[in-house]
């Protein structure tokens, strides 16, 4: 129970992060964080205590395995999270080479 | 980007070549061991990066292999696609059917279709994380002048 | 039919990564390719919608069947909801994709801007068709990460900046719902929404059930852009190009945030009294602040943006209250009354909303402002845009005959039947307050004499825009059709049952 509380205690702080710094690429470390946050939750919810690599040969009885399908999700957000971080990342880089500033305070072109 | 001393080059050199082939090995075994297209892609991803840190290069090159790798990753995820649009057509009309023989179990010609999907998932991971790459150096040496 | 359905994925995103490699060589390609991929979805997609044999179907990916009645492929779902969703989305698509090809003369690099709307609309496609939630993750995440790059495509500082708000929001959105997949799968160790909606029927937890549901509808409302999460809306909506900003307002925010609340909770969820009330009061908060916030602003396509939180506002309204009337075991006639207004107004929305958004960028394509202080006297020069404009103004303030008239007119006739006065007056104020600041947007914009204004430049926008803003136009007229009978028990009711009926979705999946 601790591990899972710790995962929520990681994506907290990630949003406290990206809620309270004001340097782009901060924000960008903070979504980072809440993102592994996630990943290690489902990777927990697949983990069976001494359990093995799922490789089931015929005969064998389907127990003591870990969950694979967490396994490739957490693969394929980690893609995902490749993406949308390498966007946060240029469009910071773009608006730094517009602005001279990775301070949001001072990126205040629109109301909101 | 101005390149790196000798003694980094050298050991660059000697180095990407190795990490390169070990990128090869994990995707190609993909289907038996852990790792696969993804993680093999990055390690290829990350010996064409040593190469480029180690001995630099200026815009207009980097601008080039940018086009190029970004060409490669299109054909890469057109190759898997039209690996998955065979299969209605093999497959009796089921998309992502796995249509080639699955073979034995732990050999490295096995389990069907899987092992062309990593290879093409290899190249089209390994294009996107270089283009990714030259596209923020370029913008970096676009902002210095 | 059932062999018809990947398709909708997979030729979208084919022609979306040929773009690059034929596009650099063959000039003209990107809009050719990508305008009959739109077109021939489009139509496939209404084809499917008005032939009265189609059946909702599954499709399963990889041919891999139930194992003892527990379905583990992903299976690709097409009932009467995706159905219409697939029509509004490709037409949509079809239509901002034909405008553009006069409009992006603005701008450098159209294949990347055709490349991008390809990935859009297969991401939007695949959330609405597939049955397995992360699967509707990863195509959301498509979805949005295209969206993300066209927001910021005309790279200027707004641009940017929007684009930047917009994907920290949206990524927090993205992770809550991946969050919220993660518990369903901790609970019921299966991603397939029908398999989990039988599973989770049995278990009593309210606590997981409330935390979950908080942590969805936190999620997709930050995407669909309901009040107290919208803040990226008006600035993403009006920085985007204009296509764009037809696509992200008239079908983005229905498709990744409606869409997907509809399917999770009347789907997946028991339907519980509380939560039902959470969904309406946000609905009702939205349709209110959102008119209310839209009267004072001057940039017209900021306005249009606010104008779209209100109007999701009225299809939330509408769906939620069909969804207590349902928790409370009530008159299944009125929750089928208010669900139909709901999805009909978010049909309708579609269309009017991309009509006024493909206004804006006509406008602004001649006049290179959208300031409406600057803007005046355009309905001599520019009668199309003028009239059709027009004719969205008087839809989205629901004026008879127009399509939003007969969609407001449901929702508040289903308020009256079923006992919710205070939303059934709140809907008429909304209504005569967006009524209010569309008249402004028409007078300050076509007919006020501007000072500023140099009446000698200004011509019709090309045949392209003309093309698509008055298809958009008869949309607006002929889909108030759907009120009536015939049309309705095709396109309507179907829909409504797919919501309304969980048995039949999970029939659908597992076949029993």
């Amino acid at each position: 129970m601790t591990l899972y509380l710790l995962c929520f205690l990681l994506f907290l702080v990630g949003l406290y992060g990206v809620l309270t710094r004001r340097n782009l690429i901060k924000i960008v470390i903070g979504l980072s964080f809440m993102e592994f946050s996630i990943f290690l939750l489902l990777v927990l919810i697949g983990y069976v205590k001494g359990g093995e690599a799922p490789i089931l040969q015929p005969g064998m009885p389907a127990t003591g395995f870990v969950d694979p399908l967490p396994q490739a999700m957490v693969l394929t957000a980690i893609v995902i999270g490749l993406a949308t971080n390498a966007m946060l990342l240029a469009i910071a880089i773009r608006l730094y080479k517009k602005y001279g500033t990775f301070d949001i305070r001072k990126i205040n072109q629109l109301k909101g | 980007m101005q390149g790196m001393s000798i003694i980094v080059k050298k050991v660059a050199q000697l180095l990407s070549g190795l990490i390169f082939m070990y990128g090869i090995y994990i995707i190609t075994h993909g289907h038996l061991t852990p790792g696969g297209g993804f993680a093999g892609g990055a390690i290829l991803a990350g010996s064409l990066i040593l190469l480029v840190l180690a001995f630099g290069s200026d815009v207009m090159r980097l601008q080039k292999r940018e086009a190029g790798s970004s060409i490669m990753e299109s054909a890469a995820i057109l190759g898997f696609l039209l690996l998955a649009v065979a299969a209605i057509i093999a497959g009796a009309g089921i998309f992502f059917y796995n249509y080639l023989p699955k073979g034995q179990l732990f050999h490295l010609v096995s389990a069907g279709v899987i092992p062309l999907y990593n290879i093409m998932v290899g190249i089209e991971v390994a294009a996107a994380l270089f283009t990714i790459f030259l596209a923020l150096v370029i913008y970096k040496e676009e902002l210095k002048q | 039919m059932e062999s018809f359905i990947p398709l909708f994925v997979i030729l979208p995103l084919a022609a979306a990564f040929l773009i690059p490699i034929v596009g650099k060589f063959v000039s003209g390609f990107q809009m050719t390719l990508s305008n009959l991929v739109f077109l021939f979805l489009a139509a496939a997609g209404v084809w499917f919608l008005f032939d009265s044999n189609t059946e909702a179907v599954s499709y399963t990916v990889g041919g891999w069947e139930p194992v003892n009645g527990i379905p583990i492929a992903i299976y690709l779902v097409a009932d009467g909801l995706s159905l219409i969703m697939l029509a509004i989305i490709n037409t949509m698509a079809f239509l901002s994709g034909f405008y553009a090809i006069s409009y992006l003369k603005q701008y450098t690099a159209p294949d990347n801007f055709y490349a991008l709307l390809c990935l859009m609309v297969a991401g939007m496609n695949g959330v609405v068709l597939t049955g397995d939630l992360f699967n509707l993750y990863v195509f959301l995440e498509i979805a949005v990460i295209a969206s993300y790059a066209l927001v910021a495509f005309g790279t200027g500082k707004e641009e940017l900046e929007a684009s930047f708000k917009y994907q920290v929001l949206g990524g927090i959105a993205s992770l809550l719902i991946l969050f919220g997949v993660a518990m369903v799968y901790w609970k019921t160790r299966t991603l397939n929404i029908a398999d989990a909606a039988t599973l989770l029927k049995h278990s009593h937890d309210r606590t997981f059930h409330l935390f979950v549901q908080l942590l969805f509808i936190t999620g997709f409302g930050l995407k669909g852009a309901l009040i107290p999460f919208h803040a990226w809306l008006p600035d993403a909506h009006s920085s985007a190009p204009s296509p764009i900003s037809a696509m992200l307002s008239g079908v983005l925010i229905k498709a990744i945030g409606i869409y997907c609340m509809i399917r999770i909770f009347f789907n997946m969820f028991i339907l519980t009294e509380e939560f039902a009330v959470i969904l309406t009061t946000l609905g009702a908060l939205s349709m209110v602040l959102g008119a209310l916030i839209a009267m004072v602003q001057n940039d017209m396509k900021r306005m249009f943006a606010y104008s779209s939180i209100s109007q999701v506002g009225y299809i939330i309204t509408g769906i939620g209250m069909g969804m207590i009337i349902l928790a409370r075991k009530g008159d299944q006639g009125i929750a089928a009354l208010a669900i139909g207004g709901g999805l009909f107004h978010m049909i309708n929305h579609a269309v009017f909303k991309g009509l006024l958004f493909l206004n804006a960028g006509a406008v602004e394509y001649e006049n290179r402002t959208r300031n409406l202080d600057e803007l005046g006297d355009l309905s001599t020069v520019m009668p199309v845009t003028y009239g059709t404009s027009l004719t969205a103004s008087l839809s989205v303030s629901g004026i008879p005959p127009f399509n939003g008239f007969f969609s407001k007119l449901i929702i508040i006739i289903a308020a009256i039947q079923g006992h919710f006065y205070l939303l059934a007056a709140l809907a008429v104020v909304v209504s005569i307050i967006t009524l209010g600041y569309f008249l402004k947007f028409q007078k300050q914009a076509f007919f006020n004499v501007s000072r500023f204004f140099n009446k000698l430049k200004i011509k019709e926008v090309p045949f392209t825009m003309c093309f698509s803003m008055i298809v958009l136009a008869i949309l607006c007229l002929v889909l108030s059709l759907l009120v009536f009978p015939g049309p309705r028990d095709l396109i309507l009711t179907p829909a409504v049952e797919a919501v309304m009926n969980v048995k039949e979705y999970s029939t659908i999946i597992t076949g029993i």
